[in-house]
């Protein structure tokens, strides 16, 4: 650069050029490969049978109806019950909300002392901690039922909460620790001074630093443990089988006719509760960052 | 709480792991007394204030503050108040919040934390800041916030460590003199943990000048300043920095004498440390101020002006004498061309003289 006056370089703003135009395209198309799906289910859930069975699959309903909706929320059948997908859902609440809170609770917890309080053997642990997450869960499952059963919380909400705070707990550990770390720490030294203890700086000065990075778990964790599927199946017990197992026992049943418009309809209310999610703390999210980020 | 503030520190040792920070270090700080750990980034200023603060755990020895021995109390216990380089003050709370903070922890009455968080505004004019957040402050509102933390804890020490390094030059001269003002106020102890020597002077009843982990030397800004007891001191302190030029010292039947390639200056008044003078290789010292310019003087020397620098107060001429750079400051309005000859005495009682091996004032 040896110019004295600062002059835009590249091409102003505004003007649409063939390349431009190209990238478009591709985004556009990129987008309809990805929505088509969700099209496909949402049409589909608002036919009738008949209309299904012409086979024109992205046509719009000729008579949209909620009636499968109806019949997948109230009496679609799970199995032997008949009493729709409703009674996962309400089961899938029972587990996740205190999952999430437990684990979150706990990584946020164990995060903050392993960055400030450093207690001996912190790094040995931490390594380990991340290393167990590397290994496939499944390995684990036998295992660990063997040793719930032996507990006694075999296919109980406790039971299911507990395997979910600890297969979250690497995760969960890893961002909060990441995040403590890179606040300075002279402000926990400061607080110290000021004689704050463990509890009292966790909870007056770190955890409300801290927001941004639990919107992040809260969408991990409300995502991870709402489609978990055989964590539930494994150690929830027949009475409280999460959302992603009665849908999985409507759309595989094998008697009968295939409902299509019933499984998308269910399949799409499993999926409400992750979409809602990431829509709503999406802007939180936006919002955590941004009140984090100035300078303080 | 406890309004003791002498400060002593009894072989004091910190290692982290197999790393000896510290080898029983000895310090001993008068009540009201300010004291100032001055040294290069590196040189453990800061670890042993975290160490007095009870943020870092010792080793070995002890740590007393008033009549208590404090060595394994928890820092709130100490009767300290800190003041950080980074400010840390709490970003999710108002200056009200971040200032109490600490008497509400110690379950103060309401009452007395209104009172003392007051009268810690007012002392710092900071009374008109107290619903802002940290974020809507400026630096040095900042820093004033954080001594003010300081002052509502009502402790008999007060340690800060490098507590204007992170603001512009204006503000640090300007709350340096704040400092200075409180300290003569609260008449408590202060311990000061700085790399920038003016603080140092401006600020310190005593010195503490640090290097790789060890006391250089202790003493009143005037003895670091005037008597330094070896090279790295002299060379640490001071700005511009001393003269410095090699050569020998060799006792004569006239005293002791210093020579190198082209100077030749006989010693008979230097204060040395030792009677005994031996030949031997050695460095002389001498500060741009004490040069003394005399056009008239019979045995003056003769430097060559190469260039010179206004300071505003006064200027510093780079002169050669011989081959040898030398600076010397005059006064402001000096008249000075590059190439212009002045006539200067070196006068001896005002050098320093430090043995070329081992960096030791003799």
């Amino acid at each position: 650069m040896s110019g004295t006056t600062l002059i835009p370089r590249g091409r102003p703003p505004g003007k649409l050029s063939p390349a431009r135009m190209g990238l478009y395209a591709f985004l556009a198309i990129c987008a309809l490969f990805f929505l088509t799906p969700l099209y496909v289910m949402l049409v589909t859930s608002l036919k009738a049978m008949p209309e299904i069975r012409q086979g024109y699959i992205l046509a719009w309903p000729s008579a949209p109806s909620l009636a499968a909706w109806g019949k997948a929320w109230f009496s679609a059948c799970t199995g032997l019950s008949c009493n729709g997908i409703r009674v996962g859902f309400v089961n899938s609440l029972r587990i996740m909300v205190p999952s999430v809170i437990v684990s979150i609770t706990v990584g946020a917890i164990t995060g903050y002392a392993l960055s400030f309080w450093r207690p001996r053997g912190a790094v040995v642990l931490f390594g380990v901690l991340i290393a167990v997450a590397f290994i496939p869960y499944q390995v684990f499952i036998y295992p660990l039922v063997r040793i719930f059963s032996h507990l006694g919380l075999n296919n109980s909400v406790p039971g299911i909460v507990l395997i979910h705070t600890i297969f979250g707990l690497p995760t969960m550990t890893l961002i909060f620790r990441n995040h403590f770390a890179a606040l300075p720490e002279e402000l926990f030294k400061a607080a110290r001074v000021d004689g704050a203890g463990f509890w009292r700086i966790f909870g007056a000065i770190m955890l409300p630093m801290a927001l941004p990075i639990i919107v992040v778990a809260v969408i991990l964790q409300v995502t991870g443990i709402w489609n978990d599927f055989i964590f539930g199946l494994v150690f929830a017990g027949r009475a409280n089988l999460p959302m992603t197992v009665q849908l999985n026992n409507i759309v595989n049943s094998t008697q009968g006719e295939r409902e299509y418009n019933v499984e998308m309809a269910a399949t799409l209310l499993t999926a409400t509760v992750p979409l809602v999610v990431y829509f709503v703390s999406g802007r939180w999210f936006v919002r955590g960052i941004a009140a984090g980020a100035v300078k303080g | 709480m406890s309004r003791q503030g002498n400060v002593s520190l009894r072989g004091v040792a910190v290692a982290y792991g197999p790393i000896r920070v510290f080898d029983r270090l000895d310090l001993e700080v008068a009540q009201s007394e300010f004291l100032v750990l001055l040294g290069p980034s590196g040189c453990g200023k800061s670890t042993l204030l975290n160490a007095i603060a009870g943020l870092t755990e010792i080793d070995d020895g002890e740590i007393w503050i008033g009549d208590r021995n404090v060595t394994w109390l928890e820092p709130k216990d100490r009767g300290i108040a800190m003041v950080f380089q980074s400010y840390a003050l709490y970003p999710r709370m108002d200056v009200r919040a971040n200032l109490s903070f600490g008497l509400k922890v110690a379950r103060t009455p309401r009452a007395e934390i209104e009172r003392r968080v007051r009268t810690a505004s007012e002392m710092l004019q900071i009374a008109d800041l107290l619903d802002r957040r940290p974020a809507e402050l400026s630096g040095g509102q900042r820093q004033r916030v954080a001594i003010g933390r300081a002052l509502v804890r009502d402790a008999g020490v007060f340690l800060f460590d490098e507590p204007l390094s992170n603001l512009d030059a204006q503000l640090r001269s300007e709350l340096r003199v704040e400092i200075k003002r409180l300290h003569q106020r609260l008449g408590a102890t202060m311990i000061y943990v700085t790399h920038d020597q003016i603080e140092a002077l401006t600020l310190a009843d005593r010195i503490a000048v640090m290097k790789d982990r060890t006391f250089q030397q202790i003493g009143s800004p005037q003895e670091i300043y005037q008597r330094p007891v070896n090279r790295f001191v002299a060379t640490f302190v001071g700005s511009p920095a001393m003269n410095f030029v090699q050569g020998h010292i060799a006792p004569t039947t006239d005293g002791p004498v210093f020579r190198s390639a082209s100077l030749r200056l006989p010693l008979p008044t230097y204060p040395f440390a030792n009677a005994s003078i031996d030949e031997r290789p050695v460095e002389l010292g001498i500060r741009p101020e004490h040069v003394i310019v005399a056009p008239e003087a019979a045995h003056a020397h003769e430097v060559c002006v190469e260039m010179s620098e206004p300071m505003g107060s006064d200027l510093l001429a780079w002169t050669r004498l011989g081959d040898l750079p030398l600076s010397v400051r005059l006064p402001a309005e000096t008249k000075l061309t590059p190439g212009d000859r002045l006539r200067i005495l070196l006068p001896e009682h005002r050098f320093s003289l430090f043995d070329l091996a081992s960096g030791a004032r003799l």
